[in-house]
């Protein structure tokens, strides 16, 4: 909303001394956001209202130049008289206008300096402007011309306030709950309350009174929950070649609206000032009574817009016996628009429903300045008078006249009387208020007040512009703001007693924290994907990881998706590290991956103004992708960095399963790996990690051929792990600590390729019974003299008691009882 | 040795001055070991005369005891201080023959780091864990129930259409009834729904809006939001606890300022400034938040009676806080993931 201050100054007796910025604080501090202040354009000099008396045609160049003789007024003149002549290009004036002249040795903004020059071979003594040379406006097609039966426009006096040059515009952001203040009247109003000043409605005139029972037009409203007041008046013999005052314009362009023709231009003025959108149109074009229905499905309307729609039935139209006219509240049909031979001119003052207005505009994205006011509520009883406002600006300036009565139909509701108990103020502001601030405060913004007998509440009736006002905590935001937010005090809640962060948090804190202690750097990248991420990723048609959920309205096409994985984004990530000049990139993420549940039931339709029902909470529940969190590691390049202590280590399958590992020993979650072969990683290198038999992720060297498809590294690794499909970290039992020595024994054993040494690991660590207090592998051998197809793997093997020094027998047959465990279930061969 | 020495007719020749210029004339520790041998060994002079006193008759042996006592002493002595001496040498030649170049590089590990958002977050959860606050998380795609209808943002509302939302389709391509949040608070109403107050939960997270990637918009973001329900909760507490977060962010010099808004689910409603001490070009007031009294209508939507209970609601967004707190002027350097961005925050903000 772009206010003039001279316009708000219209209304509200704001002191002279009040400044730009004082009104900027005020309407802060009372909750209306200043979005940008437009100051008046900086013009130095003279710049007078000058009248045309001769227009000399110059015809020799090769457009058509006005050497102009201008009454400027006396002292202005050339040589003492009050005459001077300007060159001109334009042609909008003729003879007898008023006109704005900037006189030698003005300076316009721009730094545009006024000299006599000789130019067209003719000496040019000043200048004559237009809207955009003064910066007041966007319009260069010709020059100012004032309206000759203005008062102000005295001829060599100062043009500046009459240009609107000397204007102050204020943009201010206007939240959707304040419909009233995208108006001069409601910010008015706002001002006054908050300097305290008088304030003049102008929507409090008296119009013209409707005692004949005529209709100019007949109107009927259809639907009435779409709409519950329809006001039209009718204007007719209007000169359709009339434009609108300068004054007009001039206020218009200031909040931002370009000038079209009068009709329109003072449709847009009383919306500007009031705060009710009008809409004018051609009597002559409409073909009967309006009916104000919901569209029929497939009705059309070429909107004014030029855009032909085709309408349902959740569009509100007005219409006539040819059907729709109107898109209604938003925006008019291009049939009956006023155009320039329109002399019988309808206006529509409407009441329209803002839900219905806002569906249409944004179903439609189709925001207007009507649509926007209507979609956040305008005073229902404004319909008269605006429309009584426009007919009159119609006949003062087009001519013509008001056709006797008005049509006024519909039953808008009164706003209910909400009770406040006297004390609601200080339970939510914390603070004292009493019952005659509470009062003073709510009539500032128009309600009316009464106490109840017993005193303990307040009967108010907020006026028809604040449909806002509701409930009680909406009039307790109403005294707060006015008395102003910096009155409420500071006071630190003694909340209960907490627990602290709960185990799966603990949990992601430490994983997080550990990953990073141990040289890998946390990214958090975008959660969109595509279809080309898993064609890349070589994960097929039929993976469970395909089935994720798509948005309707993505900003990239090619990532309409919401990630199932972690690793698209991650794998990006790596790339851009590397296209920036890294060498050795080693990155993890903690993120949220979506899964939809392929049972889900849709959302039910909730209850709203109680506590849905818990089986509607339940269904609602269930319709929500599972999400859980993932742990992603991405390492490319060295883990061990080459340097002046010699050569550095790639980081390998190796690496990265120990990373595994490790976040699992920060998770408080015992894992298992086993060899596995999923997309994207090597088939040969890609384990499984499992919480028993359960497989929560898997990690392991990434394909060749997705490493080549992405422009990665050879031999790049990767894991993913699933920390919500953890179980929830025990109370830790440590070990019993023996102090007594432990006998040491090495075992070597042959075994097929195929075995693996996490299985006959743990084949081991089973045999040994209690006595073995650990197996670590330290060897394993290929070649002479172990067979071809099958491998060495050497163990050490830890023996010690709780409670004595072992004999060396008792040490052997644990070894023998490993040994004969391996034999059997692995088919190994004591080497 | 076939006869005994006379002490009384030949005195011994004294030990002690050969032994002592013997050890002064050593110059490493194995010359020193050599006259070791020589002068404090079994057959050196010292030892040979004590070993001969045996033969002495009694009062005689008890003088030349004493006296080769004392020779022995001196000797003993002046090979040990020698010994020290010598040793010392040879530790600070060899130390110094170990000395390197203490200024090379270690970092065969290269060093890692986490994200600063979730720096920032840790710090804010703990500000209010430790007064006594939860943390509450929820899900990113959220059922539009909880994003907006439970929270007072009616369906035709204007305010719907204020932020601008990532909408999931449904199966057939069409409305799905879920969306990505726009903010964090769907967690409020799941928190108020299953939840008996009093409670005073903190809730940080990642939020999503149709904003194009630029310096200071990302349509991914994350945001970090409190909920207080209880009994006699007024806005006063609501500015203390913003005072306290502040403070806790910013230094003890900062303090919030409330400025009259809207929001669907608060009522009264505040946007939220923060006075910066470090802002560019001097102390200063800058944006953070929104904030006021939780709407009674979204109360009796979870269930809690608006009568018996009121309470307060305030959101930030991090990437914001991050932005101008550590002076970071393009928004797209936390999101690219580039690691010289987190490895300049290698623990703390």
């Amino acid at each position: 909303m772009r206010a003039p201050l001279e316009w708000l100054r219209q209304y509200v007796a704001l002191p002279d001394d009040v400044t730009v910025d004082d009104v900027e604080a005020a309407l802060i501090r009372i909750g209306h956001e200043v979005e940008d202040i437009h100051l008046p354009p900086a013009i130095d000099g003279d710049l007078v209202v000058a009248r045309v008396l001769v227009i000399e045609e110059l015809t020799e160049f090769k457009k058509p130049i006005r050497f102009v003789t201008l009454e400027v007024g006396t002292g202005h003149g050339a040589l003492g008289s009050d005459r001077r002549q300007v060159i001109c290009g334009a042609r909008n004036f003729a003879e007898g206008d008023l006109v704005v002249a900037a006189l030698p040795g003005a300076v316009l903004p721009g730094g545009f300096a006024i000299a006599s020059r000789s130019t067209y071979g003719r000496i040019s003594d000043g200048m004559i402007c237009s809207a955009a040379e003064l910066r007041v406006g966007n319009d260069h097609d010709g020059i100012i011309v004032l309206d000759a039966d203005d008062p102000a426009a005295v001829v060599g006096t100062d043009a500046r306030d009459l240009v609107g040059a000397t204007d102050t515009v204020l943009e201010l952001a206007i939240t959707p709950d304040r419909g009233y203040a995208l108006s001069i009247r409601g910010l008015a109003r706002e001002l006054s309350a908050a300097f305290a000043v008088p304030f003049t409605d102008p929507a409090g005139v008296d119009f013209r009174p409707t005692a004949d029972e005529a209709e100019p037009w007949p109107v009927t409203i259809d639907d009435p929950a779409g709409c519950d007041r329809f006001v039209v008046t009718r204007v007719t013999g209007v000169d359709p070649t009339a434009r609108s005052p300068y004054w007009m314009r001039r206020r218009l362009l200031a909040a931002g609206i370009r000038s079209i023709s009068l009709a329109v231009d003072i449709t847009n003025y009383v919306m500007v000032e009031l705060g009710q959108p009008l809409h004018a149109f051609d009597a002559g074009t409409l073909a009967g009574p309006i009916t104000v229905r919901r569209a029929t499905p497939g009705e059309t309307l070429t909107t004014l817009d030029g855009v032909d729609r085709t309408l349902d039935s959740a569009d509100l139209v007005v219409a006539d016996p040819s059907g729709a006219i109107s898109l209604a509240g938003v925006m008019g049909g291009a049939a009956t628009e006023i155009g320039d031979r329109t002399t019988d001119v309808l206006i529509e003052a409407a009441h329209w429903t803002p839900s219905v207005i806002s569906r249409t505009a944004r179903r439609r994205s189709l925001t207007s300045e009507a649509s926007r006011r209507f979609e956040r509520d305008v005073d229902p009883a404004l319909a008269p008078g605006a429309a009584e406002r426009a007919a009159e600006l119609l006949v003062r300036y087009g001519g013509g006249t008001v056709r006797p009565g008005r049509t006024d139909v519909g039953f808008p509701m009164p706003p209910a009387t909400v009770a406040m108990p006297v004390g609601e103020p200080a339970r939510l502001l914390g603070r004292p208020v009493t019952a005659e601030t509470a009062i003073h405060r709510l009539v500032q913004v128009g309600c009316e007040v009464e106490s109840t007998e017993t005193g303990d509440a307040l009967l108010v009736t907020p006026p028809t512009w604040r449909p806002d006002l509701l409930r009680p905590a909406d009039l307790v935001e109403e005294i707060a703001r006015l008395d102003g937010f910096d009155l409420i005090g500071s006071v630190l809640p003694q909340a209960p007693a907490g627990s602290g962060l709960t185990g799966p948090q603990r949990r992601t804190r430490a994983v997080a924290a550990d990953l990073a202690a141990i040289g890998l750097t946390e990214v958090l990248t975008f959660p969109f994907i595509g279809a080309r991420d898993f064609a890349a990723l070589g994960i097929d048609e039929g993976d469970i990881r395909r089935r994720t959920s798509t948005l309707r309205n993505p900003l990239d096409a090619q990532r309409p998706l919401m990630r199932s994985t972690l690793l698209p984004g991650l794998l990006d990530t790596v790339s851009r590290n590397l296209s920036r000049g890294a060498r050795d990139v080693a990155l993890y993420e903690l993120g949220l991956v979506f899964l939809p549940r392929p049972d889900a039931p849709r959302p039910p339709v909730m209850t709203i103004g109680s506590r849905p029902s818990d089986h509607d909470l339940m269904v609602l529940e269930a319709s929500v992708p599972t999400q859980s969190q993932h742990v992603a590691v991405v390492v490319a390049g060295h883990w061990e960095r080459p340097g002046w202590w010699g050569p550095g280590r790639i980081g390998d399958w190796a690496d990265v399963i120990e990373l595994a590992r490790r976040i699992g020993r920060s998770a408080g979650a015992e894992l298992r790996v086993e060899p596995a072969a999923l997309a994207p990683w090597h088939p040969g290198r890609c384990a499984s990690i499992r919480v028993g038999d359960w497989p929560v992720g898997y990690a392991g060297e990434l394909h060749p051929a997705v490493l080549e498809r992405l422009g990665l590294p050879a031999r790049t690794v990767a894991l993913e792990l699933n920390l919500s499909g953890f179980p929830a970290r025990r109370p830790v039992v440590p070990p019993s600590l023996s102090s007594f020595p432990p006998v040491l024994q090495d075992v070597a054993l042959i075994v097929d390729d195929t075995v693996s040494a996490g299985r006959l690991t743990e084949v081991l660590q089973r045999a040994g019974g209690p006595l073995l207090e650990s197996v670590r592998l330290f060897d394993v051998y290929t070649g002479h003299p172990v067979p071809e197809g099958s491998k060495s793997i050497a163990f050490a093997l830890t023996v010690r008691a709780a409670d004595r020094t072992l004999t060396g027998t008792e040490a052997q047959q644990v070894r023998d009882a490993v040994v004969a465990a391996a034999v059997a279930e692995c088919g190994a061969v004591l080497r | 040795m076939s006869s005994t020495p006379d002490p009384g007719e030949t005195a011994a020749p004294d030990p002690v001055g050969p032994a002592l210029a013997a050890f002064a004339a050593a110059a490493t520790l194995a010359e020193l070991a050599d006259e070791r041998h020589a002068h404090l060994g079994d057959k050196s002079p010292v030892l040979l005369s004590r070993r001969a006193l045996g033969g002495l008759p009694g009062s005689e042996r008890a003088v030349r005891g004493k006296q080769i006592n004392a020779e022995l002493q001196a000797v003993t002595a002046a090979y040990e201080a020698r010994l020290a001496a010598l040793t010392a040498e040879r530790d600070t030649a060899v130390l110094a023959a170990e000395r390197v170049d203490v200024t090379l590089p270690g970092n065969r590990r290269p060093a890692g780091a986490r994200h600063p958002i979730s720096l920032i977050i840790q710090q804010t959860v703990d500000t209010f864990l430790a007064m006594g606050w939860d943390v509450a998380e929820g899900p990113e795609l959220e059922a539009e129930y909880f994003n907006f209808d439970a929270l007072n943002f009616l369906p035709d509302h204007p305010a719907r259409a204020l932020q601008d939302t990532f909408y999931i389709a449904a199966p057939d391509g069409g409305d799905s009834g879920l969306v990505l949040r726009t903010h964090t608070s769907p967690v409020q109403a799941r928190t108020m729904l299953h939840r008996e107050p009093p409670m005073y939960v903190v809730c940080p997270g990642r939020t999503y809006r149709t904003d194009e990637l630029d310096a200071t918009h990302t349509p991914v973001f994350h945001q970090v939001e409190g909920l207080a329900i209880d009994r006699h909760l007024t806005m006063a507490h609501l500015k203390g606890t913003l005072d306290h977060y502040a403070r806790a962010m910013f230094g003890p010099e900062s303090r919030t300022r409330l400025r009259p808004h809207y929001f669907p689910f608060t009522e009264p409603s505040a946007e939220l400034d923060v006075w910066f001490p470090q802002k560019k070009g001097g102390a200063g007031w800058v944006e953070w938040g929104g904030c006021g009294m939780v709407d009674p209508a979204v109360l009796v939507n979870c269930g809690i009676d608006p009568a018996e209970f009121t309470g307060f609601a305030f959101g930030m967004g991090i990437e914001r806080t991050l932005q101008f707190r550590n002076g970071i002027p393009d928004m797209r350097d936390m999101i690219e993931g580039d690691v010289r961005f987190s490895a300049a925050f290698p623990t703390e903000v």
